[in-house]
């Protein structure tokens, strides 16, 4: 019997014959942390007996989910993530950087690597080949500190994407699609490995907001295959060297199989408060918002910003909305400045931020007022998430959230674009 | 090892009860100081459930609880405000390895036989729920070894410190 592409890789970092429902300890090609949940990680590596890095090289913090830091508490833990950093030698990227999940795809993640982040959209990096999920800080300090740790082999779903997208639709509206069918518990412990013809044409960027949301519906990873589109990704990041490819054996054994056709797809939203509360954009045509956010480790990469800056060319936002934008990381805004991305949407009347999680969690920047209303192009719209539980968000593609802060209320991108 | 044998109230929450109703991510800023962040577990469910639970008490939930986040300090929160375990129809997979990291019990068991309010026995050696208002009893799921395995040590980081390496 042949495998998925979840039992490969933990048998080939197990040495066991992994097989779903099995219990392997396998190497860890990357361990991480962000600000929020680095603190608590290192408190628990230190209470480790004779606790030093395995391999401090892929050891990663990420300052992301507080930066620049809104009060001295949250200083007080970079300065405490800093120093950590300094005394372990392990690598450390600093505020502006960008969003954790971001630079693992664009530094770190390679087909067949097993990542491991303090961060439950460590998923993301799925849409390179690997396997890539999210622990707490417990299983993070343990698998810094023993460069391996449990996994038990997930039974796969097989998701075939065939078709082509319509204009103005994509991954965006393909994963909230999904998970609108899955619900918010149909994956959980379980892969999502996806393939079809769909698949062959996304981009890395389009895999990895596909897979960065595979935990909303409860999976432990949503993995594609790793092809010519993965191998162009990785020379272009200056990583070819580590291409290799990687598919499911033709007769690997699925737990369930679903095909979608993409070119039945239309723009989607998923209402608060639940992320698999999913209809389609053209039902919900006219609610009015407050707020639009463009960004995060979902939705805050280059083609992310070409396609907001796409609809608001030449054109001002609703006065009454203010449009937050915060690309993914410093080689995102780097190439939208020089594109000229960035200067049509401050031009349109955007404010934009530093790379980094922004208003995604409720820390800060963003923080809703009561019965306000945002549409965000994040992957959590849970009930007080951006801050306030008595806010409301919708989630959307960037193109979707560039047309409704054009009108000031949910609107269909195909209809202004 | 927790106590083979715990007893307190049922506090009942609905389905998909996420790590932001537990602990809501704006207060990022107390997440160096537990006992503060503490006072603020389970808010965006239940504001007062803070001031009401006693030490020995369960949450009891519906399907897929812990739901989102990654951050520990969920289970650790639910931990110290002295919950004794967990009981849910379905958890949430970073939740579940995080509560038994912490050395919190999860239990899944069919928590529509109990009420709110009722005192609640549980066995952990005989598997069992026993609701003693009710005088109804239920089994629960057993978990991996592994799990079963750290939960026994009181958590991860004494199971490591102890073993140091895993054992299958």
């Amino acid at each position: 019997m042949g495998k998925t592409l979840s039992e490969k890789i933990l048998s080939d970092k197990s040495g066991a014959d992994a097989r779903a429902g099995d219990v392997v300890i396998a190497r860890i090609d990357l361990a991480f942390v962000q600000d929020t949940t680095g603190p608590l990680t290192i408190r628990q590596f230190k209470e480790i007996k004779h606790g030093t890095l395995a391999n401090p090289q892929q050891t990663a913090v990420f300052l992301d989910h507080a930066i620049p830091s809104p009060n001295r508490q949250l200083s007080n833990d970079h300065q405490l993530l800093r120093r950590f950093a300094e005394e372990t030698g392990c690598q450390i990227f600093e505020g502006g950087s960008g969003v954790c999940h971001q630079i693992v795809a664009e530094k770190f993640a390679n087909p067949g690597d097993i990542i491991v982040g303090a961060d439950s959209h460590t998923v993301t990096a799925g849409g390179l080949g690997a396997f890539a999920t999210g622990m707490g800080s417990s299983d993070i300090a343990v698998a810094m500190a023993l460069g391996k740790i449990w996994f038990r082999v997930p039974e796969a779903f097989k998701i075939s994407i065939n078709g082509k997208f319509q204009k103005w639709v994509g991954a965006k509206d393909l994963v909230l699609h999904l998970i609108g069918v899955l619900g918010a518990d149909g994956a959980t412990y379980k892969a999502l490995e996806f393939n079809g013809n769909a698949v062959a044409n996304m981009t890395v960027p389009q895999r990895l907001t596909v897979a960065n949301m595979a935990v909303e519906a409860g999976a432990k990873v949503g993995i594609f295959p790793s092809d010519n589109v993965t191998r162009r990704y990785l020379s272009a990041q200056g990583r070819g060297g580590k291409y290799r490819a990687l598919q499911p054996d033709a007769d690997a054994e699925y737990e369930r199989a679903m095909v979608l056709d993409a070119s039945e797809l239309e723009p989607m939203i998923a209402m608060p408060h639940a992320v698999n509360n999913v209809t389609t954009v053209k039902m919900l045509a006219g609610t009015k918002i407050d707020q639009v956010f463009i960004g995060t480790c979902t939705n805050g990469r280059l083609e992310d910003l070409a396609a907001a800056a796409a609809i608001l060319r030449n054109k001002k936002l609703n006065p009454r909305i203010r449009l937050i934008v915060a690309p993914a990381s410093q080689q995102v805004l780097s190439k939208a400045m020089r594109i000229g991305y960035i200067q049509i949407l401050v031009n349109a009347g955007a404010m934009v931020l530093p790379p980094g999680c922004a208003a995604c969690l409720g820390v800060h920047q963003g923080v809703l007022g009561d019965n306000e209303v945002c549409i965000s192009t994040a992957n959590r719209n849970f009930k007080g998430r951006m801050g306030n539980p008595e806010s409301s968000i919708y989630l959307a593609s960037p193109a979707t959230a560039a047309a409704s802060a054009l009108t000031g209320e949910i609107t269909d991108p195909r209809e202004v674009a | 090892m927790p106590e083979p044998v715990l007893r307190g109230k049922s506090f009942k929450f609905g389905d998909n009860i996420s790590t932001d109703h537990i602990i809501p991510g704006k207060y990022a800023s107390l997440r160096s100081d537990l006992p503060e962040l503490a006072k603020h577990v389970m808010e965006d469910a239940d504001p007062d459930f803070v001031n009401k639970v006693k030490p020995g008490d369960f949450i009891v939930a519906g399907k897929n609880f812990g739901l989102g986040s990654s951050r520990e300090h969920a289970a650790l929160v639910i931990k110290m405000a002295g919950v004794s375990a967990v009981l849910a129809k379905s958890v949430a997979r970073i939740f579940f390895r995080n509560a038994i990291n912490q050395g919190l019990p999860v239990l899944i068991c069919d928590t529509d036989k109990i009420d709110a309010g009722d005192e609640i026995e549980v066995n952990l050696i005989e598997s069992t729920v026993t609701d003693l208002t009710k005088n109804t009893k239920l089994t629960f799921g057993k978990i991996p070894k592994v799990m079963v395995d750290i939960l026994n040590e009181g958590g991860l980081i004494p199971y490591v410190t102890r073993h140091g390496n895993f054992e299958l």
